[in-house]
């Protein structure tokens, strides 16, 4: 050891001790026993809660479920009373938005046009969810041939752009119901969230508790249940809240082209493709069911971005 | 500025008295949402030219923090906001950041603590190596590219020519962080931080470096900052050192006579925790020839005089072996291109016992093949061949009903107690998930068994409703092995459970083990890198390298006659295992 200073006077370097009074021991490792206990949960919870974005989107889907369940207490008039003597009519007492070419209230297709739009898109999300989620997840944890043939399968699915994929298969099924649409966004919709559960899973699968979880006794499908998907879903709620907007969306589109929902139903893809020849002469028929789309959509996708922001910590350092 | 090769570097031309790096009442905060949090509150400190300095404290003591403000390298949102760092005489905190970049490299050096992420990965060693001597402008052209070899044969690299052209991933860890060294050294500065610079290493790796940089420095008089958490290490390779705890200096001064003579509590207790300096500890109880002075000394305000005490008077006992494990090997299989496998013999062959009632340790470094035997012997891997038996019978395929029962006897604590426990769990669910999974009791039943675990492992009862997300990393530690306990078992396998805590943590998490131990006759397996450790804690002591068991005996045997070279080179690695004290 080098010891060049020895006998050597240096100030500032003798052996100095600080005073007990300003720099008290604590108690070795103590539990901090202040404020509520904090789950990854209640930590998203208190990071959505103070942002405006959060209240406003949830106002919007608020409001906008309650005309989708009760159209009845939002428009006295059915949507489906047309008459051709008011056809292109602007607005007048009870009738706010004016008429349609056919002659309806176009205020009161638009409240009734909300469930189908509403209905379509929660459905697909739980279906695609369920679905991709579950296959996903099961693909991750096992992998092997399993992992092989489902990403196989969702790559096949994958490269068919949703829309025009459920353009192919809707033109040859009989039955066009909110169902039978929600089902045929779906099957082209799940291999995204199944990529994205696949992914999660693999890196939670890799963690020590669950290595842990299986040398305590817990069997392979407990431990996958218990710890790996509930470490892994947090960024398929990201997607699937902000998809459900897409789903709306791809709704309106098939319905815009005569292929969604038949026109029997409500639908606002239905009243803007229906609104294309009064454009010229009567634009709100179209830009105001246009709008309601928009709102909606934008309110699912604001709500998304919430909610990704309070569930991906990296995310939310970024901001 | 001045050229860095005609500053004088001897130590003798430099003025004695003006100290090279002085720190007067340096405060460091971080800029917060809820204001300026404080990591630095008010310290002094004072370095001469050719000397060296440790900073020792625990993680959060603001050492790093120091280190960082000292070379202008604050991270995200910290800042100096009060006192001054005198570099020869010239305040730092008033530098702009141009005037930094002149002084930095050239003036003031630094070794970074992870040498795995501090080079980068997609340019050649040579590439920036070369990138730092011009940056600091000691050579251009062809005249850097000779520099360079020069710089790293200097840092203990014999065949620099041939590997200038190699990447990151192609050195060891010792090597990058020996390149690290070199770029550190490169521009002779007259002061070299180093911020645990082996931090990451294996014991014999850090002793290397340790030595090539300590004389290196003294060639050059270079004027060392350590930065490090092991109170061994920092009084072995320092003159100087300063205690920090919670942002302040609790005691500074010279080496020799902080760790002779702790004055402040909580230096007494780093000094008392150390188990590098217990295990000396332990060797001066037992030749009680030597006055009982020196055993008062580091026996003051102890954490572990219970451990120590046991670990004196530890005797051979002969009961039967518990587990028994015979020639067993295990190869894994690694993918190469194509259809092409590699094979990689993890463990070779290898056969000892562990006796009911004691500890046995499984010592050895990276890539030693000690976690794989940990995770064959609870089934959480298969084997190659061989044979492990417990309590009489061979494990070898044991599945369903069986298998829940070895699992029940026989439970892990695992090393990182940021990755072992679910983050979505609450303590008190983690603790009674194997309770859950092997059915036992009703909820009540479950819930009071809960409690009881708590305090077991010293746990306030409302840390139940916690996340691990909340705690610390002793306190998670904790929780895992209340959770290995649930079942009452008869066998812990601690596959380096200790070995990512503070030492007065540590300390504490290997007293609670020693005392259930004693309490609830339990058998350890105890696997670890920690020779110091090991002392502490182990009845018997399996030295494993490359998959090998080269050395087991008892603790006492190995590590007062081992004849073998690997253990003796471990022995020696252990930092703070040369100081001399006392008269």
């Amino acid at each position: 050891m080098p010891s060049n200073n020895t006998g050597r006077e240096r100030p500032g370097q003798d052996h100095f001790i600080a005073s007990l009074a300003e720099t008290p021991v604590a108690e070795i490792d103590q539990v901090d026993e202040s404020g509520k206990a904090r789950s990854t949960w209640t930590d998203a919870w208190e990071a959505m809660r103070r942002r405006p974005m959060f209240w406003i989107s949830s106002v919007l889907i608020f409001i906008i479920v309650i005309v989708a369940i009760f159209p009845g207490l939002f428009a006295t008039y059915s949507p489906t009373e047309c008459y051709l003597k008011f056809s292109d009519g602007g607005p007048e007492a009870g009738h706010p938005l004016g008429f349609t070419r056919q002659g309806c209230d176009v205020y009161s297709r638009i409240i009734f046009g909300t469930q189908a739009s509403v209905t379509i898109g929660l459905l697909t999300t739980i279906m695609v969810t369920l679905f991709g989620g579950i296959v996903g997840a099961l693909a991750g944890f096992y992998g092997g041939l399993l992992d092989s043939f489902v990403s196989r399968i969702g790559d096949i699915f994958f490269a068919i752009p949703t829309v025009l994929g459920a353009i192919v298969v809707i033109s040859v099924i009989p039955v066009r119901d909110a169902l039978s649409v929600s089902l045929i966004l779906a099957l082209f919709a799940w291999p995204q969230i199944a990529r994205i559960m696949r992914g999660a899973v693999l890196s939670a699968r890799n963690s020590d508790y669950v290595t842990a979880s299986a040398a305590l006794g817990v069997s392979r499908f407990k431990t996958l249940v218990r710890h790996v998907v509930p470490n892994a879903i947090a960024p398929v709620i990201v997607i699937a809240t902000v998809s459900l907007g897409i789903f709306i969306v791809a709704e309106a589109t098939l319905g815009f082209l005569g292929i969604g929902l038949p026109p029997t139903v409500m639908s606002w893809g239905n009243d803007i493709n229906q609104a294309r020849v009064s454009i010229r002469t009567n634009p709100q028929t179209l830009l105001l069911p246009s709008a309601a789309l928009s709102i909606t959509v934008l309110a699912f996708l604001m709500f998304g971005d919430v909610v990704r922001d309070a569930l991906d910590p990296e995310a939310r350092a970024r901001r | 500025m001045t050229h860095p090769e005609t500053v004088p570097v001897s130590a003798e031309s430099s003025n004695e008295e003006t100290p090279l790096l002085k720190i007067r009442n340096l405060e460091v905060g971080f800029e917060t949402q809820r204001g300026l949090v404080p990591a630095v509150r008010g310290i002094d400190l004072t370095l001469y030219q050719g000397q060296s300095l440790a900073i020792v404290g625990e993680s959060g003591s603001g050492k790093s923090t120091t280190a960082q403000a000292v070379i202008g390298l604050l991270p995200g949102t910290g800042k100096v906001s009060g006192g001054s760092i005198e570099f020869e005489g010239h305040d730092l905190t008033k530098f702009s950041d141009g005037e930094f970049a002149q002084v930095r490299g050239s003036q003031i050096g630094y070794v970074p603590q992870d040498p795995m992420s501090n080079l980068n990965p997609v340019w050649s060693i040579g590439f920036q190596v070369e990138e730092a001597i011009k940056a600091n402008g000691i050579a251009q052209g062809k005249e850097a590219r000779q520099r360079t070899i020069e710089v790293l044969q200097e840092a203990g690299l014999s065949d620099a020519g041939e590997r200038l052209k190699q990447f990151p991933h192609q050195f060891s860890g010792g090597m990058r962080q020996r390149v690290l060294i070199g770029i550190g050294l490169s521009a002779r500065p007259k002061l070299l931080i180093a911020d645990e610079p082996t931090s990451a290493l294996d014991v014999t790796v850090q002793r290397q470096i340790l030595d090539h940089l300590q004389s290196l420095t003294r060639d050059y008089g270079t004027s060392v900052l350590f930065i490090t958490h092991d109170l061994g290490l920092a009084a072995e390779r320092a003159e100087q050192l300063v205690v920090m705890y919670k942002g302040k200096v609790v005691e500074s001064g010279p080496s020799r006579a902080i760790l002779e003579n702790p004055q402040h509590p909580y230096t007494q207790r780093l000094v008392a925790a150390a188990p590098s300096l217990a295990s000396r500890r332990i060797q001066s109880i037992k030749s009680a020839k030597q006055s009982d002075d020196d055993v008062r000394i580091f026996g003051e305000g102890s954490l572990d005089d219970a451990l120590i005490a046991r670990a004196a008077s530890r005797e051979a006992s002969a009961t039967e072996d518990l587990i028994k494990v015979s020639n067993i090997t295990k190869v894994y299989e690694i993918r190469k291109q194509g259809f092409r496998k590699d094979k990689l013999l993890a463990v070779n062959d290898i056969s000892f016992g562990v006796k009911k009632g004691t500890t046995t340790a499984l010592v050895g470094e990276s890539g030693s093949g000690k976690s794989t035997v940990a995770k064959l012997i609870l089934q959480l891997e298969s084997l190659t061949s061989g044979t492990i038996e417990f309590d009489g019978r061979n494990l070898a395929g044991i599945k369903g009903q069986e298998l829940l029962e070895f699992r029940r006897r026989v439970q892990p604590v695992f090393q990182d107690p940021y990755g072992s426990l679910d983050p979505q769990y609450s303590v008190g669910n983690t603790i009674a998930e194997p309770l859950l999974a092997h059915k036992i009791g009703t909820a009540k039943e479950r819930f009071n068994r809960v409690s009881e675990l708590l305090d077991q492992v010293s746990l306030p009862q409302a840390a139940r409703h916690r996340y691990p997300g909340e705690l610390s990393g002793g306190q998670r530690q904790r929780v895992a092995i209340a959770r290995a306990l649930a079942l009452k078992p008869e066998v812990l396998v601690l596959d380096e459970a200790v070995s990512a805590l503070d030492v007065l943590v540590q300390g504490q998490v290997l007293n609670l083990l020693t005392e259930l131990q004693t309490e609830l006759d339990l058998t350890y397996l105890f696997i670890t890198h920690d020779l110091a450790v090991v002392r502490l804690v182990a009845d018997n002591v399996c030295v494993m390298q490359g998959g090998r068991i080269v050395e087991a005996a008892s603790t006492d045997e190995v590590f007062e006659n081992s004849t073998n070279p690997y253990t003796r080179e471990l022995l020696e690695a252990i930092p703070g295992a040369n100081i001399k004290l006392g008269a």
